[in-house]
């Protein structure tokens, strides 16, 4: 080293990346359980694809492979397109995000640290703005498939004889309550009274599973609590007054959370650093922003659901709220300390 | 009639109370001199070389702010100078002109003083008073003063004045900016 | 018991003190050669009351303070002045500072001690002492300590004690050894500040120290405080967090705000002034790293570095260079041979082992760790980018100047990049630009007096003109206007000679040196023929001058009708230009050096 301070931590960014990514494996692993080997096919997949488009971009701009490619990044933008898109989705969906979040997203801003864009929420987005069909259809799979079968509807879309497409278009929790909406129509109550308000265990789980690898984040210091609380208490607080004035026009909050990607996007999406806000208070406006954006957009939007767009919008606000969320230098504050 | 009568004291007695506001304010508001030259003079470097083309930098100020004048003719003031001139008027930066003198890096005149003859004609060049020494004595720049012009250099009759870096001591020495090799040699 | 405050952020680096605290302070050699800065302090370098040659006793003056802002500086021991010249000193830049070179002859001649008492002394006076006596800060700011105990009514006097820089354990073995010493100097301090509390903070990884002090302030009064081990807590304005609660802003003294912190290290020297009547010639500096044999010398002011600390290794150990200071905010010395300063408090012979090279930096991921553990409460990763971006004044605006520079958050920076060079490097380019602007101004003012003193030269020349001859001569006053006072052609012949003389010298010096040994002659006597053909041309000169009529001395240099003083100024500055142009390009041409020029 050349100047002070000569020594450092043995800290570096594949270390944070690569926790983050252990902190998924629960998820990753209750996924399994419920879907199958689906899961495991589509995260592979786009992993492969997020390092193969990163390592031509490095070297289309002249940078080193070595320690880009091994800074975990891509690793994990790969892990969190695979969780997000659809499991039994036709095998090209996670090629065509992983392009656009590797190549579109993160490397043509400038790569590692410069995107203003969550990469994963941008496949996400792409996804669903470009394919809405393939990236609805499969979504959850209550079929019983075999893990060949799935593999033959993901990469030859092909059914077992004895199945028909019906089957497996059984309609998300969150896209029965648009559906719902958009008929204009009560909530089908008889949704939220089965289960845990109605929700498939399968999503709980999914949620819980989140919730614990949020719990390893925290612990490990790679976030703070601000985000994930903010958008939380954000959206079921808008969600328990939107359902106590009209509960056949709003969902309950346990729903809100526990639905879609919201547990996803408060612990792993909306607490990217790069994107997302640094102050303390910036970090707390932005849970909150994503929090009421999840909500309306779900409430209002023609969208089943709505966590990509609002980390994006709120992406685009994050160094404006940052600006204005400056905390206090050291013997600057306002009142006078003791 | 005595509505258009109403309308017309209304409006005079309005131009009158408008009019003594505005007088009033051209009084108590008057500003001395011309406070866009100024601006424009606190951003020039002060050598007073004349390589713009004026006889120093108040001229040059003067000549820009009346529009005769270009931004782009400060060699000292570089291109930041220029950027800096562009921002407070509102304009684009543009570069040096072809041809033009063109910014170097910041100099000090020396005075080999073993040849100085102490024919003064140096003193008399130089715009900031920046050389000490009287007739057929030994002369010496006031190197904290010296805005490096170079405009003594030319008078000299022996040829005894160079222009050299400016000295660094540890007080104004500045760290260089950080180098990081993105790979391990 | 004072309850304690904690400061905002800070990290846990190795200690890696118990390497250097287990031995006594052992004293140190005298060495071959004393280089002995005359800037020990902030502000103005001392001036010089030796010359190159004197034969000096121990403890005798050097150098005595300049200006407002100095301290004097002293012979550590008795010896001969060998020169005062520059030398290399320590500091990141490795120049060289104007450094009086001190050569130990072996006598012990020592200059008799001058304590104060300075419970009677004139406040005044005792201040003055201790400026002669070269007390500054010791614990690596090297503030003349004598400004700092100028004011009175003194709420709280905080001691610094906490030593909180890994490795460094000057400050430890100093209080465990020396703690009755440090106590008088406290008591002194506090009674020159009327400090109403007084409290000394010790970071809890020094136990021993802590006893050693509390035992040796039993009954004074003296609040000796045990503060959780936390990096930078030896810094000043986080050690008065700690202990007070205040938080001093960046730019403010800690004085405004009723609290001074002083070292320990200093407040010894300050008693050893004012007691025994010494001046500061020594310091107690860690010796360790890459080391055989770590620990604390009292060293002499002076000493060359490299040499000091190849006394603690049986052979060389400074081959990957020396950490002046402590890892965290030390510098690495460019030049081995600079002397030992009063803010060495620490050095580190560094090897691969003990600090390995810094992985390559990755981009800024924005992952705020260093924001949580800056103690200034700075957004570092915000400075960066704005350092980088080179955005001055927008890091200005986010308080870059607030930056104590601990380096905590390149510490914890996962993508390793090296922050505190940015700051480092964004605060020179502002200061530069400070003082560029600060030159300016300077170079405006200097311009206008001179426009207003040629005019009003002018104007009186006009008017000596006027008055002696109002009507004969009415062109008079524009000849007076002539920039050069006009001469009779005649006397340009010594002039040209006296020329003639220098420009021979000038190529003389050019030619190489064996051929210029001839011409080289100092000017009286070029030869004797031109002197005398000089000296006739300069009698004939005066001659002319005497019996020429006077109105035609004005005529016969007058300018052609100036147009407007503006213009002849720009046409005068063109022609210099021009000239300049013509001579930088005939110097292009006889660049090369073997030919010397005409």
């Amino acid at each position: 080293m050349k100047s002070a301070p000569y020594l450092a931590q043995s800290n570096s960014v594949r270390r944070v990346m690569l926790t983050v990514v252990a902190a998924l494996l629960p998820a990753l692993t209750v996924a399994t359980w419920f879907f199958g080997i689906a899961v495991w096919v589509q995260v592979g997949q786009a992993v492969l694809a997020c390092l193969l488009f990163e390592a031509a971009m490095l070297r289309l701009r002249g940078l080193p492979l070595a320690p880009f490619l091994t800074d975990g990044s891509a690793v994990l933008t790969g892990m969190l397109i695979g969780v997000c898109f659809p499991p039994l989705g036709a095998w090209w969906l996670v090629w065509v995000g992983s392009f656009f979040a590797i190549v579109v997203a993160k490397q043509l801003y400038g790569g590692l640290g410069h995107n203003v864009f969550n990469p994963a929420m941008v496949a996400f987005a792409v996804g669903i703005v470009s394919f809405p069909a393939q990236m609805a259809g499969g979504a959850t799979v209550y079929a019983p498939l075999s893990n060949l079968e799935q593999l033959a509807l993901i990469f030859s879309h092909t059914l077992p004889a004895d199945l028909g497409w019906d089957a497996l278009s059984s309609a998300t929790p969150l896209n029965a309550v648009k559906v719902a909406l958009s008929a204009e129509v009560p909530l089908p109550l008889a949704l939220f009274s089965a289960g845990v308000s109605g929700v498939p265990n399968s999503l709980v789980g999914l949620a819980v599973a989140y919730l614990l690898g949020g719990g390893v984040l925290l612990w490990r210091r790679v976030v703070t609590w601000h985000g994930p609380v903010a958008l939380i208490l954000t959206l079921s607080t808008l969600a328990s007054v939107g359902w106590l004035l009209s509960p056949a026009r709003f969902a309950p909050p346990l729903f809100h959370l526990l639905t879609g990607s919201v547990m996803l996007g408060a612990w792993f999406i909306a607490t990217d650093p790069v994107t997302g806000c640094t102050t303390p208070r910036g970090k707390l406006w932005f849970g909150a922003g994503v929090g009421v954006l999840i909500w309306a957009i779900r409430s209002f939007g023609s969208l089943p659901d709505g966590v990509a767009f609002a980390v994006l919008t709120l992406n685009m606000m994050a160094p404006l709220i940052d600006r204005h969320t400056q905390p206090p230098v050291f013997g600057r504050k306002k009142k006078a300390s003791p | 009639m005595s509505t258009l009568g109403v309308a017309l004291a209304l409006m005079a007695g309005l131009a009158v109370l408008l009019g003594a506001g505005l007088g009033f304010a051209s009084v108590i508001f008057r500003v001395e001199g011309d406070p866009l030259a100024d601006k424009i003079d606190a951003l020039l470097p002060q050598t007073q070389c004349g390589q713009c083309g004026y006889p120093g930098c108040r001229p040059y100020a003067n000549a820009i702010a009346s529009g005769q004048a270009d931004i782009n003719q400060c060699p000292p003031g570089g291109e930041d100078g220029i950027r800096k001139l562009a921002d407070l008027l509102g304009v684009e930066p543009k570069p040096f002109a072809e041809g033009a003198p063109q910014p170097q890096a910041k100099t000090v005149a020396l005075i080999e003083e073993a040849d100085c003859i102490g024919c003064t004609l140096c003193i008399q060049a130089c715009p900031v008073d920046a050389i000490l020494g009287a007739s057929k004595q030994m002369h010496t720049i006031l190197t904290r003063e010296c805005t490096g012009c170079a405009l003594c250099i030319a008078p000299c009759p022996v040829d005894c004045i160079r222009m050299v870096p400016p000295p660094v001591t540890p007080d104004t020495w500045k760290p260089r900016y950080p180098v990081i090799p993105l790979v391990m040699k | 018991m004072t309850s304690l405050f904690r400061f905002h952020g800070g990290v846990h680096p190795p200690e890696h003190k118990a390497e250097s605290n287990a031995t006594p302070i052992r004293p140190a050699p005298v060495p071959p050669l004393l280089h002995i800065a005359l800037g020990q302090s902030v502000g103005n370098a001392a001036q010089p009351c030796v010359s190159v040659g004197d034969t000096v006793p121990a403890g005798a003056c050097l150098g005595r303070a300049e200006g407002r802002i100095s301290v004097a500086v002293h012979a550590p021991v008795a010896g001969v002045v060998r020169a005062i010249a520059p030398h290399p000193f320590a500091h990141p830049s490795g120049l060289s500072v104007p450094t009086l070179t001190l050569e130990p002859n072996g006598s012990t001649a020592t200059v008799d001690p001058q304590p104060l008492a300075w419970q009677s002394a004139d406040p005044r006076s005792v201040l003055a002492h201790l400026r002669d006596q070269g007390v500054v800060g010791l614990g690596g700011a090297v503030f003349p300590t004598h400004l700092k105990l100028g004011g009175t009514g003194l709420d709280t006097l905080v001691v610094n004690g906490a030593e909180c820089e890994p490795y460094l354990t000057c400050d430890d073995r100093l209080m465990r050894e020396r703690a009755q010493d440090i106590v008088t100097g406290i008591l002194i301090a506090a009674g020159l500040t009327h400090a109403r509390r007084i409290l000394v903070g010790i970071e809890d990884n020094k136990p021993e120290a802590l006893a050693a002090m509390q035992h040796a302030a039993s009954g004074s009064g003296i609040d000796v405080v045990a503060i959780p081990t936390l990096y930078p807590s030896g810094g000043a304005k986080q050690l008065i967090r700690i202990l007070t609660g205040i938080e001093v802003p960046a730019g403010t003294r800690s004085s405004d705000l009723g609290v001074q912190c002083f070292n320990v290290a200093t407040l010894y020297t300050l008693a050893q002034a004012l007691h025994q009547g010494l001046p500061v010639t020594r310091r107690i500096v860690t010796l360790t790293g890459a080391v055989a044999e770590p620990g604390n010398v009292e060293a002499l002011i002076g000493s060359p570095i490299g040499w000091l600390l190849n006394t603690a290794h049986a052979g060389y150990c400074t081959e990957y260079g020396v950490i002046v200071g402590g890892p965290m905010m030390g510098f690495t010395l460019p030049d081995l041979n600079a002397g030992l300063t009063k803010a060495c408090n620490g050095l580190i012979a560094k090897s691969p082992t003990l600090f390995p090279p810094r992985p390559p930096a990755l981009p800024c991921i924005r992952c705020g760790d260093c924001a949580r553990v800056c103690p200034a409460e700075l957004q570092p990763m915000d400075l960066f980018w704005l350092a980088k971006a080179r955005q001055f004044d927008r890091a200005q605006a986010q308080h870059l100047f607030d930056c104590i520079e601990c380096g905590a958050c390149s510490y914890v920076c996962p993508s390793q990049i090296p922050l505190v060079d940015y700051y480092r490097f964004a605060k020179g380019e502002l200061w530069a630009a400070d003082r560029d602007k600060k030159a300016a101004d300077r170079a405006r003012q200097r311009h206008l007096f001179r426009e207003h003193r040629q005019a009003r030269d002018k104007a009186e020349k006009a008017a000596r003109f006027a008055a002696a001859r109002p009507a004969a001569v009415p062109l008079a006053s524009a000849g007076g206007s002539a920039e050069q006072p006009p001469t009779p052609t005649s006397s340009d012949a010594a002039k040209q000679a006296a020329i003639a003389a220098a420009m021979a010298r000038a190529a003389a010096k050019t030619t190489p040196p064996s051929a210029a040994s001839a011409a080289v002659e100092p000017p009286p006597i070029p030869s004797p023929d031109e002197a005398k053909r000089a000296a006739i041309a300069a009698a004939m000169a005066r001659a002319a001058a005497k019996t020429a009529p006077p109105s035609a001395v004005p005529a016969a240099v007058e300018p052609p009708p100036i147009p407007s003083p503006d213009e002849a100024k720009r046409a005068a500055i063109a022609a210099a230009m021009a000239r300049a142009a013509a001579k930088t390009a005939a110097a292009a041409v006889a660049s090369p050096p073997e030919s010397p020029t005409p």
